[in-house]
């Protein structure tokens, strides 16, 4: 029996298809990014778990998880290493979110909080309260929250002339940065030397004193700051067309700055409260997922997830990777500068922004 | 036909303590092409940021349907209201077809996917800009004057009844001059469009139009059809430059014709027209 | 008989009024004046209350009372302060010359950072512990890292706008910097070294660390002031510049090269010391207007002035304590950069 073939005539496509086709594309790509970032991320945070001076499997892992108490293994996972992940993921995510947002509004991928003195408040309130008051734990974290976020305020106050400018923020930004800078110095010279040392312990970042007590307010924190950065994606989006074109698909930039920077400096603040300003994770994530995900929308999360990756790798990294045990701000700096200045020479090149 | 109504009442605009157009009353026709020329500096960009809510005027008002303009919300605004800005911006990577679909944004609330509406106003604007070929590529890769067209088109995407552009014709040759203005003019027939716009190039301006205004020193010195308004005192007031004004011999209307120091083998100016 | 060939910037400049010259020329005597007074209060006031006529015997014959010998010891360090404060102020001007930028300043442009971890290193590595010692690794280290982020800054279509020359800076200095917290974290013994010359003072160094740099300064100022024209030349462009008659490439690298020396010179005899180089400049614009060959000397003799006038304010206010210059300079010049960052159009940035 033969098939007939029926001649059809050619179909008109339907108005928007060749676009469609175009935008699907790109739209798979970015998807695939994603998931692979997530697969990337579960499979640390299994390993974070599993590894360390006494290893064990994922299936003795999951057992603990689920609720069962394994001898030598409880303890070891519920009470350290658990905690050390999920601080190491919602500082991660934090940094990650809270540095591409600063990144892409300032349209500068150089423009990163760590630079730009916002985290500079919150170290230098660190360090004074260390070397001078004696002050650790929450009290700390609180001190440095609010001088972060204090800090940030008056940079963007001091930048405010008839609206904000990104250069003159970013300039403001390095100049107060310098100022907080002299300040640690000067708290460094007259601290006892195991002050001192303790006090760079804890500007250098690092998950080491992650644990139960203060993961609660660092996880209510970000599960309201972040999910609002993410709400307010689509104005960050309009913004990065100029403040004129984001004017006319009617986003109002200076308002919609000002909220997007107020959460993305109290994000960078919580985090850096919790962990120290752990170095180059903010500045590093938005690049790298930019490079990833290029140009198919929003960087937002895929920043995040890099940033979590940074964080918890950098962390196993110096932990047990190394002659010693080294905090993950070291890893991240050590391993970021020549990343990030191969980056500035070849942002610069191109004239890019994010 | 577009039903929505541009005007300016008594505005006086600038920038800090700078006064750049005094005390301006103008009301844009409904549906007809726009233009403001003038000489430079004279107040022209000034007072289409005023128009398109990107400056605050210092006193009078700015009236969309009647109401004050800052008084309407955003995003409602942002869907009668387009505009391609002097200076945009555009991410490091984006795809053409993308940039131009951010233009779509006023029409989808917060979580409103991506339709197939969308698409579609999307792939009209760009088969209209002549673009469609490159709706894949890098924006970065562009020349000036395809992403010059890549604007125009998310402008259009954004589908508004009044559409305002500030020197649409910057970066472009003369040919896609042509067709960026044939472009408007289609859309003014053929979807009743509003369109002002600012246009250095006398000439183009005379022929694009259906309603003229001409700037000096921010106040307003003449508008109305290019045919009463174009007349070589009204060129040597705005522009300070001698000139004839014949009738263009392709489309009617009239060509200014300067006269400089040299070459000037037929310098008589005749007045054009005797209206007014 | 002459020929004159190329218009020189003086031709093209407009015709100052005859008024002007005699103006600029009082007005430097009176910073000279200034620079007089910073030494005499440099002298007489400290973190030691001192009667004025110890103050004339501490400097000329010092017996061994410690009223006497406290003034004594502040000679050495005013005349640090001197040399360093002209330095910085001289270095600042010849960058903000060079790359047509109001904000260029030595520390911020990563001079300071690339000192510190040469130093440490040094520390660190070879066991250096002395002053003495650090200078020419301080030296190196700047004069690398200052290369370094004048080149990242200055890549990309538009050169080395001020923006992207401080970003750059800012960066390297980050990336620099935690190259040092690796080293200082497993060594608590360098860092308790360390984080004193971290900060800058011009209360460290001896007769003979002084007379190891005065050779650089002495050729960085000397190069500086001789790039002098070339300076007001390169201000109207380098297109421009080159159509003068003047060899670009060459003024830049001259200056360039005076401002390492000024600057790594400073930095590695009293540490970093941040704003001197920035903020000076800018006030001796206000009085001579852009010309370099006035606009360098005032420099020099305000940034002296100021860094003095600095020193003796953090040797006052924390009695019997002192507060180091390189934090004084901070506290006070961040404020005044923001000031002259608000004043400024954004679009010249």
């Amino acid at each position: 029996m033969t098939a007939a073939l029926v001649p059809v005539a050619p179909e008109t496509p339907a108005p928007g298809a060749r676009v469609a086709t175009g935008r699907r594309a790109r739209s798979r790509r970015r998807r695939t990014v994603l998931a692979v970032l997530v697969a990337a991320l579960l499979v640390v945070l299994v390993v974070t778990l599993c590894v360390g001076e006494r290893s064990y499997s994922p299936l003795q892992v999951l057992r603990v998880l689920t609720g069962e108490t394994v001898p030598g293994a409880s303890f070891n996972i519920e009470t350290i290493r658990l905690p050390r992940m999920l601080s190491g993921l919602l500082v991660g995510l934090g940094f990650g979110m809270g540095g591409v947002v600063f990144q892409t509004m300032l349209r500068n991928p150089l423009a990163s909080p760590d630079i730009i003195g916002v985290s500079a408040g919150s170290s230098a309130a660190a360090v004074v309260a260390i070397t001078a008051f004696g002050m650790s734990g929450t009290a700390l974290s609180l001190v440095a929250v609010a001088a972060g976020v204090a800090v940030a305020g008056a940079i963007y106050a001091l930048s405010w002339r008839r609206g904000v400018q990104g250069a003159r923020l970013v300039l403001i930004g390095i100049a107060v940065g310098s100022m907080l800078d002299s300040v640690i110095a000067y708290a460094m010279t007259r601290a006892g030397v195991y002050d001192a040392a303790e006090a760079l312990r804890w500007l250098t970042g690092s998950l080491n004193s992650a644990f139960w007590a203060g993961l609660g307010p660092l996880a209510a924190a970000m599960a309201v700051l972040l999910p609002t950065l993410l709400a307010l994606s689509r104005r960050l989006s309009a913004l990065q067309l100029g403040d004129d074109s984001a004017s006319s698909l009617g986003v109002r930039p200076d308002r919609s700055r000002l909220a997007l920077l107020l959460v993305a400096v109290a994000v960078v603040a919580v985090a850096t409260a919790a962990a120290g300003p752990i170095a180059f994770v903010a500045f590093l994530s938005g690049p790298i997922a930019h490079r990833l995900v290029r140009g198919t929308g929003s960087l937002l999360v895929p920043s995040a997830l890099v940033g979590a990756l940074l964080v918890l790798v950098g962390d196993l990294v110096g932990q047990h990777l190394l002659v010693a045990r080294f905090p993950v701000g070291v890893v991240t700096g050590v391993l970021g500068a020549p990343y990030l200045l191969w980056l500035l020479a070849r942002t610069n090149r191109s004239g890019g922004s994010l | 036909m577009s039903t929505h109504t541009l005007a300016v009442e008594a505005a006086t605009i600038g920038y800090d303590e700078r006064v750049v157009v005094h005390e301006m009353t103008l009301e844009v026709p409904a549906g007809r092409i726009t233009t403001i020329v003038g000489a430079n500096a004279c107040g022209k960009s000034t007072l289409l940021r005023a128009m398109a809510r990107l400056l605050k005027v210092k006193a009078g008002r700015v009236l969309l349907d009647g109401r004050a303009i800052d008084q309407i919300p955003s995003r409602e605004v942002a869907t009668v209201l387009g505009l391609l800005p002097q200076t945009p911006v555009s991410p490091e990577g984006i795809a053409v077809a993308d940039l131009v679909g951010r233009g779509r944004y006023p029409h989808q609330g917060w979580f409103r996917r991506w339709t197939a509406q969308d698409d579609a106003a999307v792939e009209e604007a760009l088969r209209a800009t002549d673009i469609l070929d490159l709706a894949d590529r890098p924006v970065d890769e562009l020349s000036g004057g395809q992403r010059q067209r890549v604007w125009i088109a998310m402008a259009l995407a954004q589908q508004t009844d009044v559409l305002l552009l500030d020197e649409p014709t910057t970066f472009l040759d003369v040919a896609h001059q042509v067709e960026v203005l044939d472009l408007l003019t289609d859309l003014n027939r053929r979807r009743g469009t509003t369109i002002v716009m600012v246009l250095h190039d006398l000439n183009l301006a005379a022929r694009y139009t259906d309603h003229l205004v001409a700037l000096r020193e921010g106040r307003l010195v003449a508008q109305g059809a290019p045919r009463d308004v174009v007349t070589p005192a009204l060129v040597e007031e705005v522009f300070g430059m001698t000139a004839r004004v014949i009738d263009d011999p392709v489309s009617g209307t009239p060509l200014v014709v300067p006269v400089g120091r040299h070459h000037a083998t037929n310098p008589q100016v005749e007045t054009h027209d005797l209206a007014g | 008989m002459t020929l004159r060939t190329a218009p020189t910037p003086a031709d093209l400049a407009p015709r100052r009024p005859a008024s002007a010259r005699p103006r600029r020329a009082t007005g430097l005597a009176v910073c000279v004046l200034a620079v007089v007074v910073a030494v005499v209060c440099s002298l007489a006031f400290g973190s030691r209350v001192v009667g004025w006529s110890d103050v004339v015997a501490g400097v000329l014959h010092p017996d061994d009372s410690i009223a006497q010998a406290a003034v004594a010891s502040r000679v050495p360090r005013t005349v640090l302060g001197l040399l360093v404060g002209a330095a910085l102020g001289l270095a600042g001007g010849v960058m903000q010359g060079l790359t047509r930028n109001p904000l260029a300043d030595p520390a911020l442009l990563g001079v300071s950072s690339g000192a510190s971890l040469s130093v440490v290193l040094g520390i660190a590595w070879v066991g250096l512990s002395s002053l003495t010692q650090y200078i020419w690794f301080a030296f190196l280290g700047a004069a690398v890292a200052s290369l370094l982020v004048y080149a990242i800054g200055s890549m990309g279509r538009e050169g080395a706008t001020p923006l992207k020359l401080a970003l750059a800076g800012a960066a390297t200095s980050a990336a620099l910097l935690s190259a040092v917290s690796m080293v200082l974290l497993t060594r608590t013994d360098v860092l308790d070294t360390f984080r004193f010359w971290q900060v800058g003072s011009v209360g460290r160094a001896s007769y003979s660390d002084i007379g190891q740099v005065v050779p650089f300064l002495v050729v960085g100022a000397v190069l500086a002031v001789g790039c002098a024209r070339g300076m007001d030349a390169i201000a109207l462009g380098d297109d421009v510049a080159t159509g003068l008659g003047q060899k670009v490439g060459l003024v830049r690298g001259v200056g360039a090269l005076a401002a390492v020396l000024l600057c790594g010179a400073s930095v590695a005899i009293a540490g970093p010391i941040g704003f001197v180089g920035l903020v000076v400049p800018h006030l001796a614009r206000a009085f001579t207007g852009p010309s370099h060959r006035w606009l360098l000397p005032y420099a020099a003799a305000l940034g002296a002035a100021l860094l003095l006038v600095a020193d003796v304010v953090g040797r006052v206010v924390a009695r019997p304590q002192e507060i180091e210059v390189g934090i004084v300079t901070a506290v006070l010049g961040a404020p005044v950069f923001i000031a002259i960052i608000r004043r400024q159009k954004v679009r010249e940035l």
